[in-house]
This record gives structure tokens, C-alpha cells and sequence, in this order.
């Protein structure tokens, strides 16, 4: 294991003091690990909380500040935090109007802040109301599994959200914006190779050279399938068909197009992998309106990407556009 | 065989050699516990279980209850709080369930016991909405409680026990070819066949240090 790091126990905390060191308009919980924007709570504002394992930077903690999220609670890596730290989290971000938990569908991160919410029900007197993110189209037979996964729609969840919330609205209208998002978001990822979990020391999983993983999730866990390596243009296919096949994208307003590295892939493939996507929804009718290129929801250092697709409409453009100040999203303010 | 009056009693320092034993066992099998969910899952299950333990036994080092109940709670509390993920709900309930059933008794008979694991697996249940056959951890505690009531009345404690532990490492093994419908693992499909649940590998441990010390 080739890494910057000092004690594999102290990854988290270390990495959260550096945040705290280097963006002052964040506060750092580093005792319940917590990032907060500074002026929280915001008085009258709906609180917007997300929080997962860490290792997926920027999200959640970068995604912190106006526009976006109060606060994020970060866990082990690629372990969900525990409910200690989101119910602390949720009183420190609660401005009267209720808190809004964003919830990645994972079986741990749904437990704990299922657990956080009973707690607050109890202990806190404050509205929590939760969203579960589930976008990923790479699984099939939800009956039969854990469900979808949360993944690249988490990041569009919490920016349009996060606008909804800075324009007023109550507790139940940022989370029906939420939930909007994302039913008409879908995602599918794929890895060039595995990562490595400091505490493990090697990684999840050995890939061949020649070979990849089609339909990851975002925790270095193996696809749903290994194939043979293959270029680009068909890599787009194989991601974007299972999304267009799950949900029709040729709505008036067209769609915002995500092209997401898992972490350890340069800037110059997610643009190359973005321009097969477009030509692809190009021939499928589909308009893209809005676009972000990035490495925003990543896995380590694993190479790769993830595609998603979100269907705009007027409001939702409009959300998308609004000021968002945070280290990780910032536009316009 | 022992009359069941002779059934041995468990008290608080029983319940804490078991959580003792158990977080021994963690320790001793955490990179064992990780390999298998670096096949399945995603490589943390040993380190986040080992955190949760080494919690459990500093609080203990500090502060031994001396009922079993307040024991087990506390236990179940810093679980929940300390490993996050999927196990700390499920083994924080696990704990904290076995609490309430246990209620202000000081002493566990037998059947109390068996009861207590009971509520405790039930919890497990409520919490992950796991059913047999899912390969999760409830495929190795679920036997495991059907033959410590079987054995009820029959054996003695350590014996019944020890027909506990057994059904936890057969239930343990099962989950091998077993395709995962819950939890991480579940998003592969058919690829999480031939490996052993991660989960299940530590309930096993579970109702094998109870065998080792409770009986």
C-alpha cells in the first residue's frame, strides 16, 4: 500500500482537521467528526445533513455551505457514520424549520440514520424528515437485493435540495424537491481497478490488467459483471443503454448530464468518456441541457467512471443554476 | 446428564467473560473477518467490529455493571455508537435487545438465556429485515437459537451451549453457497456464491465463546 497517510487509524480525523484548516467559512466537529458551515444553524432555513463513509471526497464534507448541505457526518472509510454523530449533527443544524436527512441506499447508512432518526424523534423534538437516494441502474432485481444503490444522484440531490432550502421552502417542499430528483435521476459505473481501504492495506479486489467492472458501486466492491477491456465508446454504451433502457430522458427540458471519476481517473478521460456519452444521447434524442464533469462521489484512488442522467425541468434548471458557496460545488456566489 | 437443577447460573461475570471472550475472538480473526468481506463486501467488517470491541472492553476496564442486563446494554450502546456500517446497528441491537429481555433479573437460568438470544436475534431481524436464506448473519444465530431451545430442559447448560455453537458454525458454512439478498454483498449477484458470509463468521464466534464461557 502506496499512500499519504500516517496511522490508517487516523485517516478520517486527519483528513478533517485539514479541511477545517483549510476552509474557513467550514467548522469542524473533529470529536463526533462532523463538517458544518460556520454560520450553522441558520435560523428559519431548513438544515440539509448527509454523511457516509469517507473515502468518497468530495462528497459528503466538501459539499458543505450555502446552497448545499449544513452539515455532513463522516464516517470510517466506506463505513456509514454512526447515529451519535448524525443526531448531534441534526441538533447543531436544526434552525427551527426541520432537518432534511440525505440518505445513500446502503444497508449501513440506511440503519444508522434510521436509528438517528428515532433517536431525534425522541430525544430532540426536532423534524427529521429522510430521503433515500437509490439511482443505480446496475442493479436489477431489487426484490432480491439490498435495492439500488445511492450513488451519483446523491451529489444532485443535495445541490437541488440545498437551493430549494435556501429559497424558503418548508420541510416537506425541500424533501418532495429531493425525492423529485431522484426518481428522475439514474446512474451506472464502472472500474478500471480495484482500491485500496487503508485499514485493509491491499485491495478489495484484484483486476486484471486486460479486464474490467462493469456496474460498481462506490465502496471498491467488485461489479456485476467483469469483461474484457474495452475502448471508450464502448464502455459509454455499456453504461449509458441500462440507463436510457430504465427511464425515458426525452422530457421538454432536457437532462443534466453527470460524467463522475471514481478517483484515481484524469480530467482528460472523463471529458474524452463525456464526449461518447453526448454523441450517444444525441442519437437517442436526448437532450443535455446542464452538464458537470468531475470527480465528485469517488472510491479512493479506484479509476473510472459513473454515469448520471437527470431529467430537467424548468424548476429544476433553475435550482440547478442558483448560487452554491462549498469547496467541493461553488458557482455564482 | 446433569438434572436441571444443576443447570449452571449465569451472572454479570459470566455475561462479561463471554463479551471478554468474544472480543478476543474479533481481534484474533480480524484480518480473517476482512478477507471475507473483501470478497463479498467492501474489506471493513474485521476493523469495524475490532473498533467496536476494543470500545466495548475499555468501557468495561472503567465500568463493569453488576447485572447482566446493565452489562449488556452498555455493551450494545457502544456498539452502536463506535462501528458504524451495517454491524453496529445490527450487533448494537443484538446486545441491547438481549437487555430487555433480561430486564432486572441478576442471574440467568437456562431459559433465560435462551429467551434473551432469542430477543436478541429478533432484534437482529427487526433492524435488517434479513430472512434465512439471505446469507447474512441471522443464517448462523437463527439455528443457533432453534438448538439451544431444542436442548432446553434436556442438557446441561454447557451442553446446550455447545449444540448452540455447533448449529452457528453449520449455519456459518451454509452460507457459503448461498447467493446474498441483503447487505453489500447482495449487489453481486451471483457472484457472492462460494464465499463464506462475513457476518455469519462472527456470529459464530459469538455463540462459540458463549459455549466457552457461559457453560
Amino acid at each position: 500500500m502506496k499512500k499519504l497517510i500516517n496511522d490508517p487509524a487516523d485517516v478520517v480525523t486527519e483528513a478533517l482537521s485539514g479541511i477545517a484548516a483549510a476552509h474557513p467559512d467550514l467548522r469542524v466537529d473533529l470529536e463526533h467528526k462532523i463538517v458544518y458551515r460556520a454560520d450553522a444553524p441558520v435560523q428559519g432555513k431548513v438544515g440539509l445533513l448527509s454523511g457516509g463513509g469517507s473515502g468518497h471526497e468530495p462528497l459528503h464534507g466538501g459539499f458543505v455551505g450555502p446552497g448545499m448541505l449544513d452539515a455532513a457526518c463522516a464516517g470510517e472509510v466506506f463505513t456509514s457514520p454512526v447515529p451519535d454523530q448524525m443526531l448531534e449533527a441534526t441538533r447543531g443544524i436544526d434552525g427551527g424549520a426541520g432537518v432534511l436527512h440525505i440518505v445513500k441506499n446502503y444497508t449501513g447508512d440506511v440503519m444508522n440514520f434510521e436509528m438517528a432518526a428515532e433517536l431525534a424523534a425522541a430525544d430532540t423534538g426536532v423534524e427529521v424528515v429522510s430521503i433515500v437516494t437509490n439511482d443505480d441502474v446496475a442493479v436489477q432485481d431489487s426484490l432480491y437485493t439490498a435495492g439500488r444503490r445511492g450513488v451519483g444522484v446523491t451529489v444532485l440531490v443535495e445541490k437541488l435540495a440545498g437551493a430549494a432550502a435556501d429559497e424558503g421552502r418548508d420541510l416537506a417542499g425541500v424533501a418532495a424537491i429531493a425525492r423529485r430528483v431522484n426518481e428522475a435521476g439514474r446512474s451506472m459505473g464502472m472500474a478500471l481497478t480495484s482500491c485500496t481501504v487503508p485499514a485493509a492495506g491491499r485491495p478489495t479486489f484484484d483486476l486484471p490488467d486486460d479486464e474490467m467492472e462493469i456496474g460498481i458501486g462506490i465502496h471498491g466492491e467488485p461489479g456485476r459483471r467483469r469483461v474484457p477491456l474495452a475502448p471508450a465508446r464502448e464502455v459509454a454504451e455499456m453504461l449509458v443503454e441500462p440507463i436510457l433502457a430504465d427511464r425515458d430522458f426525452t422530457g421538454d427540458g432536457g437532462t443534466l448530464l453527470f460524467v463522475n471519476g471514481m478517483g484515481g481517473t484524469p480530467q482528460l478521460e472523463l471529458y474524452l468518456m463525456y464526449n461518447e456519452v453526448a454523441r450517444i444521447l444525441a442519437k437517442a434524442g436526448v437532450g443535455v441541457a446542464r452538464s458537470l464533469v468531475g470527480s465528485y462521489i469517488t472510491s479512493l484512488e479506484m479509476a473510472g467512471c459513473s454515469v448520471t442522467l437527470l431529467q430537467l425541468d424548468d424548476e429544476l434548471l433553475r435550482l440547478w443554476d442558483a448560487p452554491v458557496r462549498t469547496p467541493g460545488l461553488r458557482w455564482g456566489a | 446428564m446433569a438434572a436441571p437443577d444443576e443447570f449452571a447460573v449465569i451472572d454479570a461475570a459470566a455475561v462479561e467473560r463471554w463479551i471478554r471472550a468474544f472480543a478476543a475472538a474479533i481481534a484474533e480473526n480480524e484480518q480473517e473477518l476482512t478477507r471475507l468481506d473483501s470478497a463479498i463486501g467492501d474489506a471493513d467488517h474485521g476493523a469495524n467490529m475490532n473498533r467496536g470491541f476494543k470500545a466495548v472492553i475499555a468501557k468495561l476496564d472503567t465500568a463493569s455493571p453488576d447485572d447482566p442486563a446493565a452489562l449488556l446494554k452498555q455493551v450494545g450502546m457502544t456498539l452502536v455508537s463506535t462501528v458504524g456500517g451495517a454491524s453496529g446497528p445490527l450487533y448494537g441491537t443484538f446486545f441491547l435487545r438481549m437487555a430487555t429481555a433480561i430486564g432486572d433479573a441478576g442471574t440467568l437460568d437456562q431459559k433465560l438465556f435462551a429467551a434473551a438470544l432469542r430477543a436478541g436475534v429478533d432484534g437482529v431481524v427487526a433492524r435488517g429485515k434479513a430472512e434465512a436464506g439471505d446469507k447474512t448473519m441471522y443464517d448462523a444465530l437463527a439455528p443457533a437459537v432453534d438448538a439451544l431451545d431444542a436442548a432446553l430442559g434436556g442438557e446441561d447448560t454447557g451442553g446446550a451451549l455447545r449444540a448452540a455453537a455447533d448449529a452457528a458454525a453449520q449455519g456459518r458454512d451454509a452460507t457459503t453457497p448461498m447467493q446474498a439478498r441483503k447487505g453489500r454483498a447482495s449487489y453481486l449477484g451471483e457472484r457472492s456464491v462460494g464465499h463464506q458470509d462475513p457476518g455469519a463468521t462472527s456470529a459464530a464466534l459469538l455463540l462459540q465463546t458463549a459455549a466457552d464461557t457461559l457453560g
